[in-house]
């Protein structure tokens, strides 16, 4: 009898592997084995010179020594991390209060699916779409261009493309756009985990809106906005749609909006494979420092 | 009564300015769409001549204009980027659920390392991988196919975790066990008797799914070079790329609407599920 039961149970584990097959199958084709050939790519001078190819020669790490030295990494690591924040921080603020609103019992704003239905929406809108949109928007002769003449405020149209400011702007504003929706609802889910009583007691003792959510809301959030921080960084080194297409891939003006994956793209169209392979690597080691940072965090909240 | 009446107003207050705010925010949110649908109504001499939100008549000429255009495939574009979406949607969904249903009902030894692993290469983007995965398409002459869009869409490391998730909350173990005592093959329990339960969360993560490969730029743009098979995203850029003075632009906007209204009209339909699905697949705190 004890037999029997053991070898069901052996019998059902292979059922386990099999259902796992194909998921790990396909990842280790199309997502494993490029990663790893990349590694090995990034080791190798492979590049066109003209029409003709020059490589594939072992170099070691030149690659990655030229890629700090010869070119503009750190220009583009900046630029990326400058974009994202200015989308980041009215992001965060925003959604804090957005979602403070929504889950507060005593303020019982009306039509708030409606609210949030239209702030989620951006998020699913194609961003290369979107992005020439709000370039034709906002072109030299464009709708916005002319509103501001017509209503008066400008006589003359604004280059917003054509100034640093303008572009990291725009761009800026479209992550804003695209995400503030998402992290609204990500945070009121955390803020609906708290304990209701906690926010009754201190209403009791006189606490102000502003102390409640200064003294109960934010302390209890913490995780949930690193969380959300940390997720959206990792969103943000992967930026290129919205800057790739409002700039016809320039990454004007001057490359001030040029991205790290712009920069990859770059790279990858005019086959200079080695220096592609480099700046993969050194993506793949920050994103997945970061992705251990994440895994903290769901492993944490999945042992509660 | 005193103080009683003081918070109320207070209270109206504080509402009128969140009102406000909100307001205000759907405005900005919604207010390039709105650009977007009017002038995708107006013909291009009268976009060129003055901002209005009233809109025009020649929605039905932009319309055969695009359809009519024999360099900007946006009708093909439409039919290529549904091919692609849809193969990979159902793909991603379905083996998802079951590599989340191996990991949440079977015993076996590998079974925590898995998923500990899917958690870890959850957040690693593609494109560190992507010079790689250009190698090996070219190699398999797998270059101008669809077959390098959709086929990696059964590893979804992401949708997997969604899943699992949602199978904690909502499938109880016993439901396996008593269909095995009835003499159901493991296969046919998953198919017939689980994926019914799991229908909220397949219809989740299919929008997800579907939206994320409509809009996809990155992959198609290393994998597609021909007019005949390019996605919208492409097209998109193709027009970015062309000459913008010499563009009808009635026609333009009718071209940005073709990629962006069907997933807004999907989104609308399905507003409800979506809002409460975006939670489930993160850290709630």
């Amino acid at each position: 009898m004890y037999k029997n039961k053991k070898k069901k149970h052996v019998s059902y584990s292979k059922w386990g592997y099999i259902f796992m097959l194909p998921f790990f199958l396909v990842y280790s084709f199309f997502s494993l084995g490029p990663l790893l050939s990349t590694f090995y790519y990034s080791v190798f001078e492979n590049y066109m010179s003209g029409l003709n190819t020059i490589g594939p020669n072992f170099v070691g790490f030149e690659n990655y020594v030229k890629l700090f030295t010869e070119g503009d990494l750190l220009k583009y690591t900046q630029n990326t991390l400058i974009m994202w924040a200015l989308g980041f921080i009215p992001q965060i603020l925003v959604s804090l209060l957005l979602a403070a609103w929504f889950t507060n019992s005593r303020l019982k704003l009306r039509g708030s699916g409606f609210f949030k239905t239209v702030i989620y929406m951006p998020n699913l809108i194609m961003a290369s779409a979107f992005s020439m949109l709000i370039f034709t928007l906002f072109s030299n002769n464009g709708p916005v261009n002319m509103l501001l003449q017509q209503a008066g405020i400008t006589t003359e149209s604004i280059h917003f493309l054509s100034s640093t400011a303008g572009s990291r702007g725009l761009i800026a504003l479209m992550n804003f756009l695209m995400w503030f929706g998402n992290t609204t609802i990500l945070l009121m889910a955390g803020m609906m985990g708290i304990d209701p009583s906690l926010f009754e007691a201190a209403e009791v003792d006189g606490a102000t809106p502003f102390q409640v959510f200064q003294r109960i809301t934010m302390p209890l959030l913490r995780p949930i906005l690193a969380y959300v921080a940390v997720t959206s960084l990792i969103g943000g080194l992967q930026m290129f749609d919205v800057p790739q297409i409002l700039t016809n891939g320039k990454g004007g003006p001057d490359r001030t909006t040029m991205t790290l994956i712009m920069y990859l793209n770059n790279h990858l169209y005019s086959k200079n494979y080695g220096m592609a392979g480099a700046l993969s690597v050194i993506l793949f080691i920050i994103t997945g420092a970061l992705s251990l940072v994440v895994f903290y965090f769901i492993s944490k909240q999945r042992k509660n | 009564m005193k103080k009683k009446a003081n918070g109320g107003t207070s209270l109206h207050l504080r509402r009128a300015g969140c009102y406000v705010v909100l307001v205000l925010l759907s405005v900005v949110c919604l207010f390039p769409f709105l650009m977007l649908l009017v002038n995708s109504t107006r013909h291009h001499v009268d976009i060129q001549r003055a901002f209005t939100l009233i809109p025009g008549t020649a929605l039905l000429r932009n319309i055969r204009n695009v359809l009519d255009n024999e360099t900007i495939l946006i009708v093909r574009g439409l039919l290529n980027s549904l091919i692609v979406a849809t193969c990979s949607t159902v793909l991603s969904v379905y083996f998802s659920a079951m590599t989340a249903y191996a990991i949440h009902i079977y015993e076996f030894k590998l079974r925590k390392a898995a998923f500990v692993f899917i958690l870890l290469i959850m957040t690693i983007p593609t494109q560190v991988s992507a010079l790689g995965f250009v190698k090996l398409i070219t190699a398999l002459h797998m270059k101008d196919t669809f077959i390098p869009l959709i086929i990696p869409a059964i590893a979804a490391p992401a949708c997997v975790f969604f899943m699992k998730q949602y199978m904690e909350s909502s499938l109880p173990r016993e439901i396996v066990e008593a269909s095995r005592i009835d003499g159901s093959g493991e296969f046919h329990t998953f198919n017939c008797i689980i994926a019914p339960i799991l229908k909220p969360a397949f219809a989740v993560q299919m929008i997800f799914g579907f939206t994320a490969s409509w809009n996809n730029y990155f992959s198609p743009s290393l994998v597609l070079t021909k007019a005949e098979n390019k996605t919208l995203p492409l097209w998109i850029a193709y027009l970015r790329s062309a000459d913008f003075t010499k563009f009808d632009m009635g026609q333009l906007y009718t071209m940005i609407a073709f990629s962006i209204f069907p997933v807004v009209i999907v989104y609308l339909l399905l507003s409800k599920f979506i809002v409460q699905g975006v939670a489930l697949g993160s850290v709630k705190g």
